[in-house]
């Protein structure tokens, strides 16, 4: 049944939140691997960034003139100079808007 | 010193911008699971019990296509399998936490949750009650995530899809690193895990969101130690 199977997935995701932080004492983790886990974000990140640009909802790669290459080009350059997290989102969505609304429609 | 409610608030309004993403993806969320032909209630309850964004998307579309439950819940635990990586990072900053108050955190441990939560904590190291961040993000997500997927639910995808609005998840996402373009070393990272990623995109499960992380930390510890 459909319940019991959310269930499971519910258990099994508490358990990927839960297990690092309740069970694993900070002595555990030597120094290097620390130093590692600095780059978490920068590690985990991007693979959902690549595939929400490069693959569609097909799964197949775009095209390399897709709206959103430039799009996330544009969010990628007015991130970096304005450090705005909402600047970044809009003026992504809003380049991304202008190329399919108005540039290729 | 903050106290608690300073924190909490800071917490809030850290991971406030995010929801311009993340409460039109819940929205989509909510709306795909009834478009699939599943029980509103089912829909629902995923966002309570799971609480993981794309990973419902993706347990309710295997269903659907006729996959086996095993399946489907084997694509939740491997998409969701990154926490494991947020909760090392994570628990150096909540060791000091009782076992309880650990188990209850970890509940609202998510994605932009933990990342502004850990931009915090590092440049906040000696505040004693910096859990009170986390819980603040958290609590701001799990609310906003809990009315944007109901919306969903109720009132059908109003969000027109023409406006393409998941690709306000990658844009999230892009907010969140781009400072760390200033780094070569995080640059050679995040391009390992962006090309892995696309490259095993087609592994079964999912699982180009752990495997391309792991390949990208073995690149860290490499260049950690080309460093030295």
């Amino acid at each position: 049944m459909t319940l019991t199977s959310i269930i499971f997935a519910g258990i099994l995701t508490y358990f990927t939140r839960m297990t690092m932080i309740a069970l694993i004492s900070r002595d555990m983790l030597g120094d290097k691997i620390k130093a590692v886990l600095e780059y978490v974000p920068s590690a985990v990140f991007p693979a959902i960034i690549f595939p929400g640009i490069f693959i569609n909802d097909f799964g197949t790669f775009i095209e390399m003139n897709d709206p959103k290459i430039f799009g996330a080009l544009v969010a990628v350059i007015v991130g970096y100079f304005s450090k705005n997290i909402i600047a970044t989102i809009s003026a992504g969505l809003v380049s991304y808007w202008f190329l399919i609304f108005v540039v290729f429609n | 010193m903050l106290t608690k409610k300073q924190l909490f608030t800071r917490g809030m309004l850290d991971i406030s911008p995010h929801m311009l993403s993340v409460i039109p993806f819940g929205i989509i969320c909510g709306a795909i699971g009834v478009e699939l032909g599943f029980h509103p209630y089912l829909v629902y309850a995923m966002s309570f019990i799971i609480f993981g964004g794309a990973s419902q998307i993706v347990f309710l579309q295997l269903l659907s296509g006729g996959a086996s439950s095993l399946v489907a819940v084997a694509s939740v635990g491997i998409i969701n399998s990154r926490h494991l990586l947020y909760g090392a990072v994570l628990s150096e900053y909540l060791e000091k936490l009782s076992f309880i108050k650990k188990l209850l955190i970890s509940y609202v441990v998510v994605d932009q949750g933990f990342a502004e939560s850990n931009k915090f904590f590092k440049k906040n190291r000696s505040e004693e009650f910096l859990h009170y961040h986390l819980i603040g993000t958290g609590c701001t997500m799990w609310v906003c995530w809990q009315i944007a997927t109901l919306s969903g639910i109720v009132l059908g995808s109003f969000v027109p899809e023409e406006l393409g609005l998941k690709f306000a998840i990658p844009l999230t996402f892009i907010a969140i690193v781009v400072q760390d373009l200033k780094k070569l070393d995080h640059v050679i990272v995040m391009i390992t895990c962006g090309l892995s990623s696309l490259l095993f995109f087609d592994a079964p499960f999912k699982s180009y969101i752990i495997i391309s992380p792991i390949i990208a930390l073995f690149v860290a510890a490499l260049l950690l130690r080309l460093k030295k």
